[in-house]
């Protein structure tokens, strides 16, 4: 079940949504920031709730259980015609993100915008 | 030839059930008393525990990292080169056992570790060596009676966060210039390969004196975090992706320390016209650097993943590439005959995976692979199809690294259309450049914004030429003599000879 939770470009699955639950009940308030380049990136990475200094030019794609998720000004103008869906899989991550200790990683699955796709 | 899956009999690697950190010379548990199992994904199997460490650990490394720093920096650079010589010494002597851990690791083939990973290694520690022992400060006379010298010393203690793509190559290309300039190093390995550093550790950490050298494991987050917010480290070293990249850089401001980042690229690989002129040994080279996405299974920070063709060429020159594409068969990493191994880890799969959707979603055409395959034997492991898409520089599998065996191509009419798809990008790390004419090589090099620009090659990574990135790619220039001041403060004696006063109070 895909879901979002207000007019958004980000929605997550319910194992996602679940995830962020039990994150959320062991750290506090969370927050998502996607990330890009190699290794880990093109992955999304979740902090506590202020760890990842908010810049001017972040773009704030939607809430996903009452968390934020961000993306850097630039990288969004390369990923606006994209729909996210946060998901998650087994595996282990390698940046800071919260949940890689369980055992799980964020991913972040994309569909092609109903009005992007229309305007090509 | 296959090489023994490690752990079984005959095999040139047997791990130990359990490591421990390296910490002042000794291996030892994490406060904590927990561990995590550590998969090889080669088969997706778990091989060996590893400590799940957490701040108290990260402090234990530190003190002893601060109890040896002075009398590190205080050493002779002639001896403290000698020991460089000794590690990479025996390295060369246990070559073919850490390759065969490598492999086991991280997934990669033994072609490759056994070719490149170890013997590039190895050298970094001798370049390193050498570049100390010619090392000289500066001195300037003034005034007839005022010289100003210039010397190095070394930061102290850094920290050193080391990715999963080339575990020990990338743990040397940032620990060799670090402990040359006389700093003492606290190193965390990647959650996902943390086996061949250990081994390593096993061999030559003692050949520094206690403390110089601690190596604490654990997760990013529980770990990682904690060293790269550490008051007491002088500087953090790390590759990986610009969200933790920007965390570190932030995390560095509240402590008012430097950085180096590698943060990756989306590589543009330039093919001009003239690379068809002839049927000649050449041609067949440019054909081998369009394939070069695939080394590494397309997990390395360059990776040449947007090929930009000549139109003049393009029907020819992507059919002759694609037929050497489908000759890389993903297959037993082991065996020296694999050109293509297993992706590093599930999520990295997974992730791979999810942009082949995306991709097929854009419309981009899949011209060969995009899918996951079994090797026979190793069901468990994860494993890519090489995949070529063709579409425009707009989609996202033009945009973000997959780091997976994928490219993505598409065709220019002019010069400048290739160069302005090339620099059409957020990074700007490696970019290859292919054609027999030494004006356009020339002219392209200089005006694509990256780092480095390969000529007429790819994926060469000799010591002595400088590796880092423009724009989103990092801050930093590594294997170069260069990376040396990275890990250095400049001391400056302002001296007056003058035996007179100044006559100004």
């Amino acid at each position: 079940m895909v879901g979002s939770d207000s007019a958004s470009t980000v929605g997550a699955t319910e194992a996602a949504r679940e995830l962020i639950r039990s994150l959320r009940a062991r750290h506090g308030p969370l927050m998502f920031h996607q990330s890009g380049g190699c290794c880990d990136g093109s992955a999304p990475m979740c902090y506590p709730r202020g760890e990842l200094r908010i810049g001017a030019r972040d773009v704030l794609l939607g809430e996903i259980e009452e968390t934020p998720f961000y993306i850097g000004g630039d990288q969004y103008e390369r990923w606006k015609h994209t729909r996210l869906t946060l998901d998650v899989v087994p595996g282990r991550g390698s940046g800071f993100s919260l949940e890689a200790p369980d055992g799980v990683r964020f991913i972040i699955r994309s569909d092609v915008c109903a009005v992007a796709a229309a305007e090509t | 030839m296959r090489y023994e899956q490690p752990n079984s009999t005959g095999s040139k690697v047997q791990y130990k059930s359990r490591y421990q950190n390296f910490i002042g010379g000794k291996w030892v548990e994490p406060r904590s008393g927990s561990y995590f199992e550590n998969i090889s994904p080669v088969d997706g199997k778990a091989f060996c525990e590893v400590p799940r460490s957490g701040a108290d650990d990260i402090e234990l490394a530190l003190d002893a990292a601060h109890a040896a720093k002075v009398a590190w920096g205080k050493t002779a650079a002639g001896t403290r080169a000698q020991l460089l010589n000794k590690i990479a010494d025996v390295m060369e002597a246990n070559l073919e056992m850490l390759a065969v851990s490598e492999t086991w690791d991280n997934g990669k083939p033994v072609r490759e570790t056994l070719a490149a990973d170890l013997p590039l290694a190895i050298d970094h520690f001798r370049y390193f060596a050498g570049c100390l022992r010619s090392e000289e400060g500066g001195m300037a006379e003034l005034d007839e009676h005022t010289v100003s010298y210039h010397l190095k010393e070394p930061l102290g203690v850094v920290g050193q966060i080391i990715p999963w793509n080339f575990p020990l190559l990338m743990a040397a290309w940032k620990l060799a210039p670090a402990l040359a300039a006389g700093n003492c190093v606290v190193l965390k390995p990647a959650e996902q390969t943390p086996a061949t550093i250990l081994l390593w550790a096993e061999l030559v950490g003692n050949i520094l004196p206690d403390g110089v050298l601690n190596i604490v494991n654990g997760f990013g987050v529980e770990a990682g975090k904690p060293l790269a917010q550490n008051r007491r480290v002088a500087k953090v070293a790390f590759t990986g992706e610009t969200t933790t990249g920007r965390l570190i850089m932030q995390y560095a401001s509240e402590n008012l320390i430097p950085v180096t980042l590698e943060l990756g690229g989306k590589s543009p690989n330039i093919f001009f016209s003239d690379v068809w002129q002839q049927d000649d040994a050449f041609r067949q080279k440019s054909l081998e650097g369009f394939a070069m996405f695939a080394l590494n299974q397309g997990e390395v920070c360059t990776c040449p993943s947007r090929a930009l063709i000549d139109k003049q060429i393009y029907g020819h020159f992507l059919d002759a590439a694609l037929s050497r594409v489908a000759q890389i068969k993903p297959g037993n990493p082991l065996d020296s005959e694999t050109k293509l191994g297993a992706q590093a880890s599930n999520d990295q799969l997974e992730k791979i995976l999810s942009y082949i959707d995306i991709g097929k979603k854009e419309g981009a055409k899949v011209l060969c692979g995009g899918e996951r395959v079994e090797v026979a034997g190793l069901e468990g492991g994860y494993y890519v199809a090489p995949t070529v898409f063709e579409g425009n520089n707009a989609m996202r599998v033009f945009q973000e690294e997959i780091f997976g065996p994928c490219v993505s191509v598409t065709s220019f009419d002019s010069f400048d259309e290739a160069i302005s798809i090339a620099n059409d990008t957020l990074y700007g790390l490696g970019a290859g450049v292919w054609t027999r004419s030494t004006h356009t090589a020339y002219r392209a090099a200089r005006a694509i914004e990256a780092g480095r620009v390969w000529t007429n090659c790819y994926h060469l990574y000799p010591a002595h030429a400088a590796f880092g990135g423009y724009k989103h790619s990092g801050i930093g220039r590594e294997t170069h003599k260069m990376m040396l001041e990275h890990y250095q403060q400049t001391k400056n004696i302002l001296t007056s000879y003058d035996p007179n006063p100044m006559g100004f109070f």
